[in-house]
């Protein structure tokens, strides 16, 4: 591996793309007789080493890395037409779209009869991470307090206290955040918590945000007391933030988000596409599963339901309720 | 033989290639019954769907709204990894879903097999009347999905379609091998009974037989009488012809030889010397004939008794002495008692009285006949010519001579008497030359 050089070449967007992308990476083999063109909602830093320890195993392959939100990754696929060879996102009702409506081939290896049925559709969307929503807690703000442990236990502290967490509680716009919008069609289908505990939100004047990174930062410098379904696997990434920030793990239920990856139609070599999921779904499910995986976790079920929030009707509806609940 | 096919290939044939047909039959009555079961299952289901979104149709403040259920789509994919695809229209706008699904305007409940995004879907679509800002529009339904599922499980029902066709065939072909074998098996048991019997059995076939081969033994049976009546006819008429024969034959001798003792010339003398010779060849061959015709008859009733070889040889040696002296020919009768057997004591008199009666009319003068019984064998040897080696295997046909025989009066009968003797009594008799210098010996053995 050592007369291998990645070069790793950042740009600013050379390639004009009819899509808006975060940033873009070539990690480029010595003696290049393949390039893959992966199209992540996933920022390269967290993806690095896994291109790395790829390339290690095919050191003749390139891999080109471009981010974008999974909202832009959806339409660069359906709409624009550009050629990626994979698709990896958080939004699995968006990648299950992807393969539903044929935008997907399928693949069946060694490595895809590790992932658990749950974890794959058709073939075609391969689970390759799981992450939980979560409570995002502030430790100033809960000093002297018992945190809350499920959704019960938080509606019960938001009625007991209105005014300590007025205008203190964040949470996802789910207008905007794709993410944000799964966690909560997804609670709504789960438990009538939901609506209560949107209201209840919606009645303390919280705040709305686009993304995760922004919430967690804001729970850690006090701006906030409590963030509501924020990916825990982002607050834990930020080490920095460990002393401020409590992570709590609802208790009634954990819904799981798949990240998942899909190769795509346009792949110019599925071949090679299919030895990267490979390696990725190895990596994830070579070893035996953590056995501390709490009970009250529930993996989002992969399938044609993730597709009826995408309706536009449906969306349109959903989003009509939640914000009636949450503007007051 | 003029063989032209056989019953059992045939009929082993005809109920296999019959099985063949019925199991192919079987194959594709199942494969579509279990096809249209299966295709009817995804319609329920696609149906089931499409009602729950129906139903979920509404009308609010004159605006049409759909809230989908989660289950209408999840219930799809709890039954297969297919692909989804949907349509909700009033008349011919677009609500939402896929716009451009295909679909049956003006339809409703009907399921179907379309293309759509280069699949094959099977489709369903249903439709309802709402009442929207006063006027009836018709919304409609329409939910397809592919056909992965039923690919697989119509493939599957296919290997086990195939199965139970392939078991049936082997079922069916075992008892088609089954059937045709004892179908053949009486015409057989009846081929190898009659195969089984003596030369001389013309008894009729009695063994039970199927009705349709009834026809064929009454043929056989038939044709067994008339070829026994037709060789007893033939018989018959020996016997009555050497009988006529044989006694106005002995008058002429009896004439010849009183003529001859009356008679001084010496060329009469040998005329009738000759004459008497003639008669006495052709009263010979009469005896023989009728010897040969009565041993011919009770071959077919053999009157078993039980016997003893050296016996019935020591009486016939003494039998035939005077005549032997006449000649100055020697018995050397060497009689081992045998074991006895069972067989026609006429008949064993008859043979051993020609072959010893051989014996002594090939042998020159002053010479000896060994007789020696052993057990059932009895081998009697002279010293005579001896049998021609090129004749030794035909001299028991009948009126078969050897080719040395010279002036010997014979009628070529004795060795087949003795012959048919033997064989009746499952025995055998061997030709073969004297071991001791010139000669013929004869062994007579007969089963103990």
């Amino acid at each position: 591996m050592r007369h291998f050089i990645f070069a790793i070449l950042m740009w600013m967007p050379v390639a004009v793309f009819a899509f808006e992308i975060e940033s873009e990476a070539l990690f480029e083999a010595e003696n290049e007789i393949a390039r893959l063109r992966i199209i992540s909602s996933t920022d390269e830093a967290v993806f690095a080493p896994i291109i790395a320890q790829f390339q290690s195993l095919n050191p003749s392959i390139s891999v080109y890395y471009v981010v974008a939100s999974s909202a832009e990754i959806s339409k660069a696929i359906t709409g624009e037409n550009e050629a990626f060879d994979i698709a990896i996102s958080s939004a699995m009702d968006l990648q299950t779209k992807l393969a539903n409506d044929g935008f997907a081939l399928q693949h069946i290896s060694a490595a895809t009869a590790l992932v658990p049925a749950w974890g794959n559709w058709r073939n075609s969307v391969f689970t390759f991470s799981q992450e939980p929503a979560t409570f995002v807690l502030s430790n100033a703000a809960f000093e002297g307090l018992e945190m809350p442990r499920t959704r019960q236990d938080l509606i019960s502290l938001l009625r007991a206290q209105p005014d300590r967490f007025d205008g203190k509680i964040g949470t996802y716009d789910v207008r905007t955040s794709g993410l944000g919008y799964l966690f909560a069609t997804q609670d709504s289908r789960t438990s009538e918590t939901f609506w209560r505990l949107t209201e209840l939100m919606g009645s303390l004047g919280a705040k709305l945000y686009c993304c995760s990174s922004q919430m967690i930062e804001d729970v850690s410098t006090g701006k906030i007391a409590i963030a509501y379904n924020v990916l825990g696997s982002y607050a834990a990434a930020r080490t920095d933030l460990a002393d401020a920030v409590t992570i709590v793990a609802p208790q009634d239920y954990t819904a799981m988000m798949l990240r998942t990856a899909v190769i795509l139609k346009t792949a110019t070599a599925p071949d090679v596409a299919g030895l990267f999921v490979d390696h990725l779904l190895r990596g994830a499910w070579g070893a035996p599963p953590a056995k501390d995986v709490a009970e009250y976790t529930r993996p989002i079920p992969l399938g044609p339901g993730l597709l009826v929030f995408l309706d536009r009707l449906k969306r349109r509806q959903f989003l009509a309720e939640w914000t009636n609940a949450i503007e007051q | 033989m003029n063989k032209r096919g056989s019953i059992l290939r045939r009929l082993m044939l005809q109920l296999v290639g019959a099985a063949a047909v019925l199991a192919a039959i079987l194959f594709v009555l199942f494969q579509s019954f279990a096809r249209q079961l299966a295709i009817e299952a995804q319609d329920n289901t696609l149906f089931a769907s499409a009602s729950a979104i129906l139903e979920s149709v509404s009308v609010q403040q004159g605006e049409v709204n759909v809230d989908i259920p989660y289950a209408a789509l999840s219930m799809l994919g709890n039954v297969s990894d297919d692909r989804v695809f949907y349509r909700i229209g009033m008349g011919a706008v677009p609500l939402t879903g896929y716009d451009d699904l295909p679909g049956k305007p003006g339809a409703d409940a009907v399921s179907w097999t379309d293309k759509y995004r280069g699949d094959d879907l099977r489709m369903v679509q249903i439709s309802r009347a709402l009442s929207v800002a006063g006027t009836l529009r018709d919304v409609t339904v329409v939910v397809g999905q592919t056909q992965g599922g039923l690919a697989q499980k119509l493939a599957q029902i296919s290997r086990m379609a195939i199965l139970i066709g392939a078991i049936y065939f082997v079922v069916a072909s075992l008892f088609a091998y089954w059937t045709a074998r004892s179908t053949v098996r009486p015409l057989n048991a009846v081929a190898e009974a009659v195969a089984r019997r003596g030369p001389l059995d013309l008894r009729p076939v009695t063994k039970p037989v199927p009705s349709e081969m009834a026809p064929l033994m009454v043929a056989l049976n038939a044709f067994i009488s008339r070829l026994d009546r037709s060789l007893t006819r033939s018989e018959d008429f020996i016997v009555e012809a050497a009988h006529r024969v044989r006694t106005p034959l002995a008058t002429v001798r009896a004439q010849a030889e009183v003529t001859l003792r009356r008679v001084d010339r010496q060329e009469n003398r040998n005329a009738l010397k000759q004459m008497i010779r003639a008669v006495d060849e052709s009263s010979r061959a009469a005896g023989q004939l009728l010897d040969h015709a009565m041993v011919a008859f009770r071959t077919d009733h053999l009157d078993q008794q039980a016997l003893d070889l050296g016996a019935i040889a020591a009486e016939v040696v003494e039998r035939q002495t005077p005549v032997a002296a006449l000649k100055d020919i020697t018995f050397d009768v060497d009689i081992i008692a045998g074991g006895g057997f069972n067989g026609d004591a006429i008949l064993i008199q008859n043979a051993v009285t020609n072959l010893i009666d051989n014996a002594v009319k090939y042998s020159p003068q002053e010479t000896t006949i060994t007789v020696s019984v052993k057990g059932n064998s009895l081998k009697i040897c002279d010293q005579g010519p001896g049998f021609p080696a090129a004749d030794i295997d035909t001299l028991t046909d009948r009126f078969a001579r050897g080719t040395n025989v010279g002036n010997t009066v014979g009628s070529g009968l004795g060795l087949t008497i003795a012959h048919e003797v033997a064989l009746a009594h499952n025995g055998a008799l061997t030709l073969s030359q004297n071991p001791k210098g010139t000669g013929a010996c004869v062994t007579l053995s007969l089963p103990s």
